[in-house]
């Protein structure tokens, strides 16, 4: 029996139009159609991830209720892989169940002021006291907080140590007395991201993923998938940003120029170069061949992404410099399309610095992929608080 | 499905042209009295059966696709390798029609041909085919055409002009030499004086056309090719040689910047290979394919080629080194086939956005 004849299976004892969305999701949780990678139990049946596009299509076409796996993305694609490779069992079972229903939103505290590209730096600190850890610091760039049920923290437990060894990994109770959200404006005018400060927060030992000690190595589980979620995504010819240029150009010979015609194809084939790599590497991952290109995509989708939205701005002339608006609003999703282009510019800065700044992310392509070595680092075996701060 | 990957069989064709050429190119040749190299052009070409891959089998070829065809090209990017491939394995090959003797010849390792038209002439925009300089009259042809690759040691040429596409003997016509910037690739100057021709088809344009849009495409992966080397090369280079008691790759100033090819590099694979798949599966977006990967392509490959002279410093700059072949051959390609800005002006026909 095929996954999607398990779905089809699964929807003749359960009307998506007679039930409860909630209650929907939580069979289809309890069914392991949730995600099939996922072992039994928590959601899925141990099949390969590849299997999962086929059941997404049944539920889809039968127009059963989904989980908003844009609102939860966090949660699905950063805290799940983490709480399923070191969580406990009583962990995964509590977590994992409202997590992919989305009753339970997650985020994620791991940025700090002092602490963005040297992530293993940062200096919120943990200090046990009984049963519980008691936290004290200062988290950035934290987005979905103010809807937050729970998130994942990265905090220094051992300052007396090398900054990678003294850290470990928690998950926080975001309703927990001492933990306070504010929305962080950014230069686009609105707020999709906060700061969260932690004041005397407690957090039972028992919400501890991995050892005390190895919240680094932890860490690197949640990164890795975000690398994984940023840039997987299949679209057509014109699909991304260049679509939205390019139908500006169809549709209004009278803002054509010869210098804009070049920089117009120009983009277009980067743009179209850039899909292709992006086709090809999902070939390569389906064909069990993972490659580092994935650390390409995010580099060349935020250059992209400036380098289009800046010849928008110069193909508009005067109309680029009306803006539509700079209320303070707090987005849930980055919705690209539906606003000016003088948006798009100003939002695309952004993305040559979340998730990983161009600058790291080339540093990691040439440590990591081409073998080059790194760079003289000051910060090797010495103790965290013996770091000039 | 358009088909990006290499498969196993294309690997292990990679793998046979790849020894083949570390072992056999020796670039001191080109300065030489005989820069082509006719011996391991036979090897690859006969006795590896790398000549007529894309041939039907009852063509006397391979059975195989272009694909394969744009494997054999990275390698010989890769090893600048100064054989005739291009003018007789792609250009000759794809402008002849189905069933032409000459094309089990050519696919056999036979004999090799070139197809006369300028190296810089690209896939014309519609209904503005290039104009032939040599025209015939009762099977004679008479005419000049300048800077043809692969033409110096051809045996066989085919020569478009108004009244069909002739196959005429090298020896036939007055070949002379170019001193030429790319020396792996010689080209030369072509006059026909009456020279006898066979009437390959009345009509050229649709065959001619056919090829320019087929050696596009596949030069790509021989810019892919070059490229390739010119990192890998680089990145060696960058891990040994010290400066201020480091290893220079460990600023980010060398750093970033190979690494920023080295994305632009996974792009070129994505395109070329899609190009060599359109090709292959006869796909209707091939004339954008081959633009795209012209345009897209071309650039790379020359940036590779400078950075790897610039990288190298003092080193990169001598005769010695082996960084100018690549820096020659990537330039000298970047206005073969027609240049990117000729391929963007293409693409901006074919995918509507009008100047």
């Amino acid at each position: 029996m095929s996954t999607a004849d398990l779905a089809r299976e699964f929807l003749t004892g359960h009307d998506p139009a007679t039930m409860e969305p909630l209650e929907f999701l939580r069979a289809r949780f309890d069914a392991g159609l949730a995600w099939v990678q996922y072992p039994p139990g928590l959601g899925g049946l141990g099949l390969p991830r590849a299997e999962q596009p086929a059941v997404d299509q049944v539920f889809a076409d039968a127009g059963a209720p989904d989980n908003n796996p844009r609102r939860i993305g966090i949660g699905l694609g950063m805290a799940a892989p983490t709480i399923l490779r070191h969580g406990t069992d009583e962990q995964r079972r509590r977590w994992l169940r409202p997590l992919w229903t989305g009753e339970e939103v997650w985020c994620q505290l791991f940025s700090e002021p002092g602490a963005g590209s040297d992530l293993a730096g940062l200096a919120t600190r943990a200090v046990r006291d009984g049963d519980d850890w008691v936290v004290d610091g200062q988290k950035v760039w934290t987005s979905m907080a103010h809807e937050a049920r729970w998130a994942i923290l990265v905090v220094r437990t051992d300052p007396a140590v090398p900054k990678h060894q003294g850290l470990t990994y928690f998950v926080l109770d975001m309703t927990a007395p001492g933990v306070e959200v504010r929305p962080l404006r950014q230069l686009t005018g609105e707020a999709e991201f906060n700061e969260v400060f932690l004041s005397g927060v407690r957090i039972p030992d028992t919400d501890r993923l991995g050892a005390a000690g190895e919240g680094w190595a932890v860490a690197q589980t949640t990164l890795m998938n975000e690398r994984v979620s940023i840039g997987g995504r299949a679209v057509p010819r014109e699909g991304g940003m260049i679509g939205i240029v390019a139908d500006l150009w169809r549709e209004r010979p009278e803002l054509r120029s010869p210098g804009l015609h070049d920089a117009l194809l120009r983009l277009w084939v980067d743009a179209e170069a850039a899909r292709l790599t992006g086709v090809r590497l999902r070939q390569q991952l389906a064909a069990g061949q993972p490659g580092p290109a994935g650390s390409a995509s995010k580099l060349l989708f935020a250059r992209l992404n400036q380098e289009i939205s800046a010849l928008e701005l110069d193909l508009l002339g005067e109309e680029g410099l009306r803006h539509d608006g700079w209320t303070m609003r707090r987005p849930s999703i980055v919705d690209f399309a539906g606003r000016t282009a003088g948006y798009r510019y100003l939002r695309a800065k952004g993305n040559s610095i979340e998730g990983g700044t161009s600058e790291i992310l080339r540093n990691i392509v040439a440590e990591r992929v081409l073998g080059l070595p790194q760079e003289q680092r000051a910060d090797k075996d010495v103790a965290w608080k013996d770091l000039p701060k | 499905m358009t088909d990006l990957l290499y498969c196993e069989v294309e690997e292990e064709l990679r793998a046979s042209v790849r020894a083949l050429l570390r072992d056999r190119v020796d670039l001191s040749r080109v300065e030489g009295p005989e820069p082509v190299d006719l011996k391991l052009w036979r090897t690859l070409a006969a006795d590896l059966g790398c000549a007529g891959l894309p041939v039907a089998e009852e063509d006397g070829g391979a059975g195989a696709t272009w694909r394969e065809t744009a494997v054999v090209m990275e390698e010989l990017g890769r090893a600048v390798a100064p054989v005739p491939f291009l003018g007789s394995a792609v250009l000759a090959t794809a402008a002849l029609p189905a069933g032409d003797p000459l094309l089990a010849e050519l696919a056999s390792g036979a004999r090799s041909a070139a197809l006369a038209v300028p190296m810089s002439t690209g896939p014309a925009s519609t209904g503005n085919g290039p104009r032939w300089t040599v025209s015939a009259c009762d099977g004679r042809l008479d005419g000049e055409v300048t800077t043809v690759a692969d033409a110096l040691t051809a045996h066989v040429l085919l020569v478009p002009t108004a009244e069909g596409l002739f196959a005429v003997e090298g020896t036939a016509a007055v070949r002379a030499a170019v001193v030429s910037f790319d020396l792996t690739r010689p080209l030369a100057d072509l006059a026909f004086r009456g020279a006898p021709g066979r009437l390959v088809a009345g009509d050229a344009g649709p065959l001619v056309a056919r090829a320019l849009v087929t050696g596009a495409a596949l030069l790509a992966s021989e810019q892919l090719g070059i490229a390739e080397w010119c990192l890998e090369t680089t990145v060696e280079y960058v891990k040994t040689r010290r400066q201020f008691a480091r290893q220079i790759g460990s600023y980010q100033a060398v750093k970033h910047r190979l690494a920023d090819l080295w994305v632009s590099i996974t792009q070129a694979r994505a395109v070329a290979r899609y190009a060599a798949d359109c090709l292959a599966t006869d796909d209707p977006d091939l004339p954008v394919a081959a633009s795209l990967a012209q345009a897209f392509c071309s650039p790379v490959a020359v940036r590779a080629a400078e950075e790897c002279v610039q990288l190298h410093g003092g080193i990169g700059f001598t005769w010695e080194h082996p960084a100018h072949w690549r820096l020659k051959r990537a330039r000298a390609n970047a206005t073969a086939l027609g240049s990117a800005t000729r391929h963007r002006a293409l693409l901006a026909e074919l995918v509507n956005l009008p100047a």
